[in-house]
């Protein structure tokens, strides 16, 4: 039994266009939708895999709606929720690692203490690479980003990520933070069962420990698209000679 | 004076850490100077990597020689390119992963904010205001660090490299650190090198040949294999296909897998998410082969051919036979 702190963002979905706040300093979501990040999803499913019996607690930083993000984790085997109530957007990376460490404490305190916790390696959106790492040196423990497979084994979480140089391997004692990359685990889906159990679940919101020193965001801008220049060669298996004398007019053959 | 974190790659400055040196050499000042920082395993020849520093202009480039270093530990690398950086202005890396964790853990150390995926960036005295990428690119943030030295990583490849017109020797100052024992904490034990195609290969490549969810299923990738050996490029794949465990995530072009910048890339039966763009949008020139000429990856392609890849591509091989 390992005890589990898995920590999520709720992003806006970026599929198709993105669209900005009338103010140009968030993006709104609205039409697109709100999703958890992919490294995320990942994160949740290896920290119930971790788990085994233990406490498998789901945490996020974020407005009000981030509820559907935590009850999504809570649904696929995570079981219990803190939920910090803050407006995401006005925290910066060291903001969101301390309100982390915060709660992480309080829990301390109260008797249920994490012998593992993951997050992200970055958000979808922010992308700022740093929360788990500023949240390790916090509590003062080891930390490992990029990871892609964990197992936990006698206090010690095995860790696997792609390298450089080929597939690395870390053997870290407990406790310890872990940031995870997509690509080692298919996230479940949530069975009808587990969702039932969500909606029960229990789910500790927080009010922020400190005032947000913030980002340093001024503004956000979409550039515009490339303009459609696109020559089209042909259709269908009569572009083959074009696409070949295409490729020689490039140099890419001879 | 700018300090740059400079990786290994291949007994070479790899092409991040070559990109970050051009960029620092544009953020320098009259009488400012760019330094390097290389942190290896005792025993790497890195005389190939100190000539690619000299090359890019660098004035003197810090090598970390510690019987510590053996094996990856960013906590360790961290405290030697915070002892080498010194007072530097800026301290900026490539934005490999290594990159963004090490100096994510040196902007701890210090206590200072970091950005990541700068794409340009101006220091005025103690204030950076900086652009970068966000949404994997879709989205352009102007930020400010009211902090020095700015700590920052360099978005992969939104520079050119370019070596410096006049370059001269660079001095290189070989140091033994003391590495403490809370920095190995979580180090490397060892490391499996893939078997065959690797990410390694592909953000390197000259050619990709790219598939999506046209390719239909884990058995619709005979062409685009085929495509790839006979021009000689790597085979990439959207993030649908790796989802759908259709191909190894390795593969996977995107911003949760590898950002690319061959000469060609032909991406076949990809839509062209944003997902995906950020992962392939530094692509020289990018031949599209799919059956809507509507797509975003069409449209953004200066070439394209509208139909179905299962078609189109066993067309192309028989024609590429006859030559």
């Amino acid at each position: 039994m390992t005890n589990v702190l898995v920590c999520i963002k709720r992003v806006p979905e970026a599929t198709g266009e993105v669209s900005l706040t009338a103010d140009g300093r968030g993006i709104d979501g609205t039409h697109s939708g709100y999703t958890t990040s992919p490294n995320e999803e990942c994160a949740v499913e290896l920290a119930v895999q971790a788990a085994d019996g233990g406490q498998a607690t789901v945490l996020t930083l974020g407005p009000g709606d981030a509820i559907d993000q935590l009850r999504s984790a809570l649904a696929v085997g995570m079981t219990d929720g803190i939920h910090i109530e803050a407006d995401s957007d006005a925290y910066g990376p060291g903001d969101v690692a301390r309100e982390i460490a915060a709660a992480v404490r309080a829990r301390e305190a109260g008797g249920t203490a994490y012998d593992l916790i993951l997050l992200g390696n970055d958000a979808a959106d922010t992308g700022d690479f740093q929360v788990g790492v500023r949240l390790a040196y916090a509590l003062g423990q080891p930390v490992v980003t990029g990871i892609q497979n964990v197992s936990v084994a006698g206090g010690v979480a095995t860790l696997t990520g792609e390298g450089p140089d080929g597939t690395e391997t870390y053997e870290v004692s407990l406790p310890a933070v872990v940031t995870i990359l997509e690509g080692g685990v298919e996230p479940r889906y949530p069975s009808v069962m587990g969702r039932m159990k969500a909606k029960k679940a229990p789910v500790e919101v927080l009010a922020p420990s400190a005032a947000p020193a913030g980002s340093g965001r001024e503004s956000l801008t979409v550039p515009p698209p490339p303009p459609n220049q696109v020559q089209v060669l042909g259709t269908g298996p009569a572009a083959a000679p074009a696409f070949v004398s295409t490729l020689v007019e490039l140099g890419v053959i001879r | 004076m700018i300090a740059v974190l400079v990786e290994v790659e291949d007994g070479r400055a790899a092409l991040v850490s070559q990109e970050a040196l051009t960029f620092a050499r544009g953020l320098a000042g009259d009488g400012d100077s760019v330094e390097a920082v290389v942190v290896a395993a005792p025993g790497t020849d890195l005389s190939a990597v100190v000539g690619d520093c000299a090359a890019y202009g660098v004035a003197r480039v810090h090598v970390a020689d510690s019987a510590e270093l053996s094996s990856y530990a960013a906590a360790a690398w961290a405290g030697v390119l915070d002892t080498a950086a010194g007072d530097a202005s800026v301290i900026l890396a490539g934005g490999s992963n290594r990159g963004s964790e090490i100096l994510a853990h040196l902007a701890t150390r210090r206590d200072l904010p970091m950005a990541a995926n700068a794409v340009s960036a101006r220091v005025d005295g103690s204030t950076t205001t900086l652009q970068r990428q966000v949404v994997g690119g879709a989205v352009i943030e102007t930020m400010t660090l009211a902090a020095s030295p700015a700590i920052l990583t360099l978005a992969g490849h939104a520079v050119e490299p370019v070596p410096a017109d006049a370059p001269g020797a660079a001095e290189v100052v070989t140091t033994s650190p003391a590495i403490a024992a809370d920095d190995l904490r979580a180090r490397v034990v060892s490391v499996t090198p893939r078997a065959g195609g690797d990410g390694a290969s592909l953000t390197r490549a000259k050619i990709v040949v790219g598939a999506g969810r046209g390719a239909g299923g884990p058995d619709g990738f005979g062409g685009v294999d085929a495509l790839a050996a006979k021009l000689g490029g790597v085979v990439g794949v959207s993030r649908v296909v790796t989802s759908l465990g259709w191909r190894p995530h390795h593969e996977q072009v995107g911003q949760t897998g590898n950002r690319i910048n061959p000469d060609l890339y032909v991406p076949c039966g990809i839509s062209g998410a944003i997902q995906h763009w950020a992962g392939c949008s530094s692509s020289k020139t990018i031949i599209a082969i799919n059956t809507d000429a509507e797509a975003p990856m069409v449209t953004k392609a200066a070439y394209a051919i509208v139909g179905d890849m299962h078609e189109v591509i066993p067309a192309i091989l028989a024609e590429l036979d006859k030559r």
